[in-house]
């Protein structure tokens, strides 16, 4: 532990040896591609499917008709509601799947899916959640009868607004967060592989969480769940966004049913972009109230949230708004109400992905920009106002205001360091200098609190599966490990990590050691890998399963060296016999006697399974100082530097451990500065590819400055906690409040992200700070 | 579509000869007629780099290539990297120094990182950020992919200095 050991994962990868979905070629697969909406709200008034049959290579063509014979038209969401497979009467988002289309090869699909037939006629969209919940507003889902999917609230409202009416000083702010798309590199797809003698399933898949997709798919297509393999096999980036299941995982399925054929279903990407789940689209209303000197006293934030045409978000059954309720980050407020309004329009489904733990992002990006804009309004320094309410070292274990326990933190620690590395004090006059000469330079911090790990299973399920994750350990004759686990990576490097956390505990090297997932035919029980989980759940499980080998193990060794148990002493990977520490067996020696010569009465094999049901989550956190010059003339806001200390308690890997932090804060940079999926009036998507969805290229992406804390988990087994997401929560608060630091003395509050230069130029040609040429 | 074409293609130091449909992509030619998996496809637009191979040793993304315009031509996929169990030094650097996280990018990045160290063997941070931003990396961050280039310039420029007394 705390090597950063070269990843397990790597050697196959660097030779283009991995194995991808779309790498699978079976004997006699066909290929799936489907017919789109052209609109967003359209009743189907026929569809005519003779030309593309004709069509030679083309073997069947699916419609909703031909799904709903069977049942699949509509199937569960992870949320309680149901989604459309493939339409019967109306389409309701633009891009949306209609007609299945299984063919050959790929380019008789595609050329048989220009020769289908569909007459529409378009109905008013509607694309703005507000609207939505208007009275008069088109409906999306006529089996709803109403936009509104539910009102949920947190805190107490009434003790709340009396705080607020108590105060020396509100403000309020409102701020959008964007539609944004993960945009892995690999696109979602599958091969399905029916075999009808057996009546068997065999499905590889991009998904996140095969063993729960398994179960559902059991109880959706009525086929035994032993009759059901799910396998994960390598997966291009995943960020949430394959945690959902898609339409075409069930048509691939059903053609390959109706075909008796292996059939593969693999999304183009300007498929993908505008058809899978979405992230965020959330209307947040902030107000944060405070004493004269700086203390908060209130926080209260309203907020319309957009779920697009399905309330499909992988949430756990009791937080229908993920985790949103950390809201009060990392401050000790003793106030705080938030309440979400969620509505259906004519959009994709989703809210829950891109590395968002369930909402944090949303969450921290409301809490630190609101303090921001209090600081601007007290005409106090943000790093100083952040200082006086952070939630103080010593009272941790805290119990917030909305309900949490935090397990551990040092915030002020965090946010010091962070200062020191940039030089704060001395860039705050820097930009007082450079504001005398007219240039435009912001700093802006974001002291963040994350909430990972689920979870424990008394308040955590999906469809009522507990969140618990699992891993299961075999100690071979020789000595020799196969591990394997109930989440899956998507480029984690879960084969690293676990072998270190398996070698840390039985003293086996990483390189004896196999660990793997995704198959459910031999993986422990899991629910998956997203949320920054599976450290915190599974690696807590290979912990816990490896400390029952231990155990075992002892037994073996006071039989073979002929001595009590209570007289042997562990060192890494060996037992002896205290006070002589030359008479000991090492595990490979123990293993190898496990199965030829074990102790009477004891089971031979050396080998545990552990199921680990968390006792609480746990709560990463960091602080983030970002500074940026702005351009007066293009409204171009550059990031000078960026400094991320993070707190992920012990670290097991720290090269992964950056690797992880660099990544994220890359897509916090996408998300302020560049990306977002937006709509018209009439539900017509921009952003649907990648020349109009724009991801940060090696040129834009700043060089980041990383460097941590360490304040360990006080519940997990390894002290650590969850860290992947920790920077695409953290960092699009400190780039915000950076910009609007540079443009606040012209009493500009907020910009909205995506911080372009056209919105940045126009904020400044409103305040009249705008350079001509 | 049915008017086939005959090409034949050097890949990775083997002649291959196909009969393809003239719109067949590069890439689909290389993934699916010859089994090369390890080039990836991860956009339509061109946009991505997850398909850049060398083409007669320049870095193009095979996706907007047809397989019947590199008839005649070589072309060097990620599998023509290493020479048998030696990696090339892209590919140590890439593992030395984590350039890699889900691995679905790392094949085009290494084949325009490999492009951009024949022509300019020593470049700086600027230049390799440049070289590489035809190639999007949603996992990374790049800082650990840019290290890594660093890497395998630093190796490719002592194995040069060893190679050149033996001349």
């Amino acid at each position: 532990m705390g090597h950063s050991i070269k990843r397990k994962e790597d050697p196959l990868l660097i030779r283009g040896r991995g194995h991808f979905v779309d790498d699978i070629k079976l004997n006699g697969m066909l290929f799936l591609d489907f017919v789109r909406s052209p609109y967003a709200h359209a009743k189907i008034k026929s569809i005519n499917t003779d030309r593309a049959k004709a069509l030679p290579g083309v073997v069947a063509v699916i419609t909703g008709n031909d799904l709903k014979g069977l049942g699949l038209d509509w199937i569960p969401t992870l949320a309680y509601d149901n989604m459309m497979v493939l339409p019967t009467e109306k389409v309701v988002f633009q891009q949306q799947e209609v007609v299945g289309i299984v063919a050959t090869d790929r380019y008789a699909a595609a050329d048989a899916v220009t020769l289908v037939d569909i007459e529409y006629e378009p109905l008013p969209a509607v694309s703005d959640p507000f609207k939505a919940l208007e009275k008069d507003s088109p409906i999306v889902r006529d089996d709803k009868g109403t936009n509104h999917i539910f009102h949920w609230e947190a805190g107490d409202r009434a003790l709340t607004d009396k705080a607020i009416a108590d105060s020396d000083i509100v403000v309020k702010q409102d701020m959008y967060y964007p539609r944004i798309h993960v945009s892995y590199m690999e696109t979602c797809g599958c091969v399905a592989d029916f075999d009808p003698v057996e009546g068997h399933l065999t499905l590889w898949m991009t998904t996140q969480a095969p063993h729960a997709v398994r179960t559902v798919a059991a109880l959706v297509t009525k086929i035994p769940e032993n009759k059901i393999r799910i396998i994960s096999p390598d997966i291009g980036g995943g960020f949430g966004g394959k945690v959902y299941v898609y339409p075409g995982y069930i048509v691939a399925t059903v053609g390959s049913i109706l075909t008796g054929h292996p059939v593969k279903w693999i999304n183009d990407r300007s498929d993908d972009q505008p058809s899978t789940a979405f992230g965020r689209d959330f209307h947040m209303s902030g107000e944060i109230a405070a004493k004269k000197d700086g203390t908060i006293t209130a926080l209260k934030i309203k907020t319309i949230s957009d779920h697009g045409a399905f309330h499909g978000d992988a949430n756990p059954t009791k937080f229908p708004v993920g985790l949103f309720s950390i809201v009060t980050g990392s401050y000790d407020l003793k106030n705080a109400f938030c309440e979400v309004d969620a509505a259906y329009t004519n959009k994709p489904q989703g809210g829950i992905t891109y590395r968002c733990s369930f909402r944090v992002t949303e969450a921290v990006y409301v809490v630190e920009r609101m303090v921001d804009v209090l600081a601007h309004k007290l005409g106090m320094d943000p790093a100083e106002l952040r200082m006086k309410n952070f939630i103080p070292a010593e009272k941790f274990p805290y119990k917030s205001v909305l309900g949490w326990t935090y397990d551990s933190g040092n915030y002020s620690a965090a946010l010091k360091k962070a200062m020191e590395r940039i030089g704060y004090a001395d860039l705050r006059k820097e930009q007082e200098e450079k504001r005398k000469k007219g240039e435009l330079m912001g700093i802006g911090i974001s002291s963040f609190t994350e909430i990972v790990g689920a979870g424990p299973s008394h308040d955590f399920d999906i469809l009522g599966l507990k969140m618990f994750d699992s891993a299961e350990i075999r100690i071979h004759p020789t000595g020799k490990v196969i591990s394997r686990f109930g989440t899956k990576s998507q480029g984690q490097g879960h084969q690293t990590t676990y072998a270190q956390i398996i070698a840390e505990e039985l003293g086996i090297p990483t390189e004896d050691i196999t660990v793997e997932e995704g198959d459910t035919d031999t993986a422990p029980y899991g629910l998956g890998t997203y949320a920054s989980r599976s450290t915190p759940t599974a690696g807590a499980a290979a912990s816990m399963a490896s400390r029952k080998i231990r155990d075992k193990a002892k037994k073996i060794a006071a039989y073979l060296l002929e001595a009590r148990e209570e007289d042997l002493e562990w060192e890494r990977g060996r037992f002896y016999v205290k006070g002589s520490p030359s008479k000991g067996k090492t595990i490979q020696e123990i293993a190898f006697a496990a199965y030829t010569n074990h102790p009477p009465g004891v089971e031979a094999g050396l080998e545990a399974v552990d199921y680990y049901d968390p006792p609480n989550m746990t709560f990463p956190f960091g602080s983030y100082i970002c500074v940026v010059d702005i351009d007066r003339g293009t409204g171009e806001a550059k990031v000078r530097r960026f400094i991320a200390v993070d707190d992920c308690g012990n670290i097991i890997n720290p090269l992964i451990v950056d690797g992880q932090i660099q990544g994220a804060l890359t897509m916090g940079f996408g998300t302020s500065f560049l990306e977002e999926i937006k709509y018209d009036e009439d539900g017509n998507v921009f952003g649907g590819n990648f020349m109009d969805y724009l991801i940060p290229t090696a040129v834009e992406t700043p060089k980041w400055e990383t460097d941590k804390t360490v304040t360990p988990c006080p519940h997990h087994p390894l002290g650590t906690k969850g860290v992947g997401e920790s920077a695409t929560v953290g960092s699009p608060a400190a780039f915000v409040n950076a910009v609007v630091d540079a443009l606040a003395f012209s009493g500009i509050t907020h910009v909205e992200m995506p911080l372009n230069p056209w919105k940045i130029r126009k904020a400044l040609e409103e305040k009249g700070l705008a350079l001509e040429n | 579509m049915t008017n086939k074409m005959d090409i034949s293609v050097n890949v990775n130091g083997q002649a291959q000869k196909g009969q393809v449909e003239p719109r067949l992509l590069l890439v689909h030619f290389l993934r699916e007629t010859l089994n090369l998996t390890g080039t990836h496809i991860g956009c339509d637009t061109s946009n991505c780099g997850a398909c850049a191979v060398l083409l007669d040793g320049k870095a193009v993304k095979s996706c907007t290539v047809f397989a019947v315009q590199a008839n005649g031509s070589s072309v060097t996929t990620v599998e023509g990297l290493a020479q048998g169990a030696k990696l090339h030094p892209i590919q140590e650097g890439f593992w030395e120094k984590h350039g890699l996280q889900c691995g679905y990018c790392t094949p085009g990045m290494m084949i325009a990182s490999v492009e951009l160290l024949g022509k300019n063997p020593n470049p700086t941070e600027e230049e390799i950020r440049k070289g590489i931003s035809g190639n999007l990396c949603r996992c990374t961050g790049y800082v650990k992919i840019v290290e890594a280039v660093q890497y395998a310039a630093e190796k490719m420029r002592q194995q040069q200095k060893v190679e050149v007394p033996a001349r």
